[in-house]
């Protein structure tokens, strides 16, 4: 079969072009994102959310509410308990923390395997790319639109709350009220993306295509520009991959994103990036 | 450098930054008697109602150099904070009539912060914007500009973290520049550099003080603090304020480090145990 017909053959379905139009919206988002939630250090808060969210979706669909709202109570709720975890004095942050994304998981799958539960509760944990309907696309491109606009308006201020705090007094905006922000659109960006990729998976287009270019940039523009890249990418080819080989969409996605990472670990490795590695250490160490 | 010498900068900087627009008052309006930066009066500063420092009590002209001494946890960072106004007084008054930036000490950066020289620059700009205003073509200039009279311009596209320790105090200096900042206080600016960098920032502060800006510089070294105007001593409360030659003696050192060993200017190696420092110990 030639090329052309290999790429053009999925495009003869309504599913294909649906899901291939909701995961560039979805990747340039989650890429954008991504890039800060990396330069703030955040990827294990995004990923506790993404899978801490997992009761409210589950109950959305119990209860026959919108799974956006479930979703949007999940996450908050999550939020809540994750924060008051953090600050627990009984254990360690990091353990804290697991505990209770763990438990809410654990709760979300319970329920999920209840009786009273519909089919298709994977969709939760994987999403259903394939799924994807007009009206999911419309309400990804107007969110997508409105985090994208925030961050390019509060560009500046985000780089330089991430750079050292407010510690000189410039960014007119406590730089609480900025990292708080930022939270609230890594929340928005995962309910959007939740029902395409479901809350395992949604955490690796939050982290994943900024630490694949963090290896090969130390470049703000390349690294956004190629964050989006991989994402975009990895999101289409993903696509071909499950319609050819009959692999879960969501999943393949999340595959080829982790093969870009551990390509660009092995360029960085194989080419001689001393500074940065000699950076990332005095950092790592500082 | 030769006086003469920094009176020809003086005049050099005053043009590119009257055309630059950054300040647009002749030195002599800034240095004239009556103007003050600053007026603390019987202050008292601390946090949720305890007192960290207290008696604090000082006057700042424009143009002028000001070493701060002090243990850790004497109260610089605190006064430093007050300054910036994020701490209100407990008692007494602090009158700011300037704008305020510190410059943060460089071992703080994030070296893997994929940011240039000129972005770190224009952060100060931000200062001078409504949080919905990005940063644009005018302020790129402010920061180019500020990024020039360090002495960092040609180096304004390159990564922060690969810079050497002096040129990332000179780049956060520039910030503070960008910012428009009449009163900079620098927080331990000479740590980690080496010689040819510390004299590089001694003579940056010297210039950026003809130009009429003040300088308070925050330090555990008593040797620094004799090149400057004025000193002012911190342990809990303030122990001297005035000239460095003037207000520098032994029980004054003694009451600033109080446990600690610290060396009497002039007189190297003469190591001074304050004689009561258990009764210091405890001070909060």
């Amino acid at each position: 079969m030639p090329v052309i017909d290999v790429l053009l053959e999925p495009l003869s379905f309504g599913t294909t072009w649906r899901a291939l139009i909701q995961i560039t919206i979805l990747g340039i988002l989650g890429a954008m994102v991504s890039a800060w939630v990396v330069l703030y250090r955040l990827s294990y808060g995004a990923e506790s959310l993404a899978h801490g969210m997992l009761p409210g979706l589950v109950l959305a669909a119990l209860v026959g509410m919108p799974l956006l709202l479930g979703g949007l109570a999940g996450i908050v709720v999550a939020g809540i308990l994750v924060a008051i975890a953090a600050r627990m004095p009984l254990a360690e942050t990091d353990t804290a923390v697991a505990v209770v994304v763990t438990t809410l998981f654990g709760v979300g799958i319970l329920m999920a395997l209840s009786p009273a539960s519909p089919p298709g509760i994977g969709e939760f944990l994987f999403g259903n790319l394939l799924g994807t309907t007009e009206a999911g696309i419309l309400i990804s491109a107007v969110v997508a639109t409105a985090v994208l606009a925030i961050l390019w308006l509060l560009h500046h201020r985000l780089l330089a709350v991430g750079f050292d705090g407010d510690a000189g007094g410039f960014t007119r905006i406590p730089a609480r009220l900025v990292e708080v922000t930022l939270l609230i659109l890594v929340a928005v960006t995962i309910l959007v993306s939740v029902q395409a990729l479901g809350t395992l998976l949604v955490a690796a287009l939050l982290v994943g295509p900024a630490a694949t270019s963090r290896l090969v940039t130390r470049r703000l523009g390349p690294l956004l520009a190629t964050s989006a890249a991989v994402a975009v990418l990895s999101g289409i080819g993903g696509i071909y991959a499950s319609f050819y080989l009959k692999t879960a969409a969501g999943a393949s996605v999340v595959i080829l994103i982790a093969i870009s990472f551990l390509m660009a670990a092995a360029w960085a490795a194989a080419t001689d990036r001393r500074s940065i590695r000699a950076d990332l250490t005095a950092a790592s160490e500082g | 450098m030769s006086k003469s010498g920094t009176d020809s900068s003086r005049s050099n900087r005053d043009s590119l930054l009257a055309e630059a627009g950054l300040d647009n008052r002749s030195v002599e309006d800034r240095t004239h008697d009556g103007a003050k930066l600053a007026v603390a009066t019987g202050l008292t500063v601390g946090y949720s109602g305890t007192p960290v420092l207290a008696g604090v009590e000082f006057t700042i002209a424009p143009g002028i150099t000001v070493g701060v001494l002090g243990p850790n946890g004497g109260g610089k960072t605190t006064l430093f904070r007050a300054l910036l106004g994020r701490l209100s007084p407990l008692a007494g008054s602090l009158e700011v009539n300037a704008s305020c930036s510190t410059v943060p000490q460089t071992d703080r950066s994030r070296l893997d912060y994929p940011v240039t020289c000129l972005d770190v620059a224009r952060m100060g700009t931000l200062a001078n914007l409504p949080w919905w205003r990005r940063p644009g073509r005018r302020e790129r200039q402010v920061a180019l500009e500020a990024l020039d009279s360090v002495g960092m311009e040609a180096l304004a596209g390159e990564s922060y973290g690969e810079l050497s320790g002096g040129q990332r105090q000179r780049v956060l200096i520039a910030r503070a520049l960008a910012a428009r900042a009449d009163l900079l206080l620098l927080d331990e600016p000479y740590s980690g550099l080496d010689t040819p960098s510390a004299e590089r920032l001694d003579q940056l502060i010297l210039d950026l003080a003809a130009e009429g800006r003040s300088i308070m510089i925050a330090t555990h070294d008593v040797d620094q603090t004799m090149a400057w105007d004025r000193v002012l001593c911190l342990n809990r409360e303030q122990i001297a304020w005035g000239r460095p030659g003037e207000v520098l003696d032994r029980s004054v050192l003694e009451r600033t480090y109080g446990g600690q060993i610290v060396e009497i200017p002039g007189h190297p190696g003469e190591g001074v145990l304050p004689p009561h420092h258990h009764e210091h110990d405890h001070g909060g």
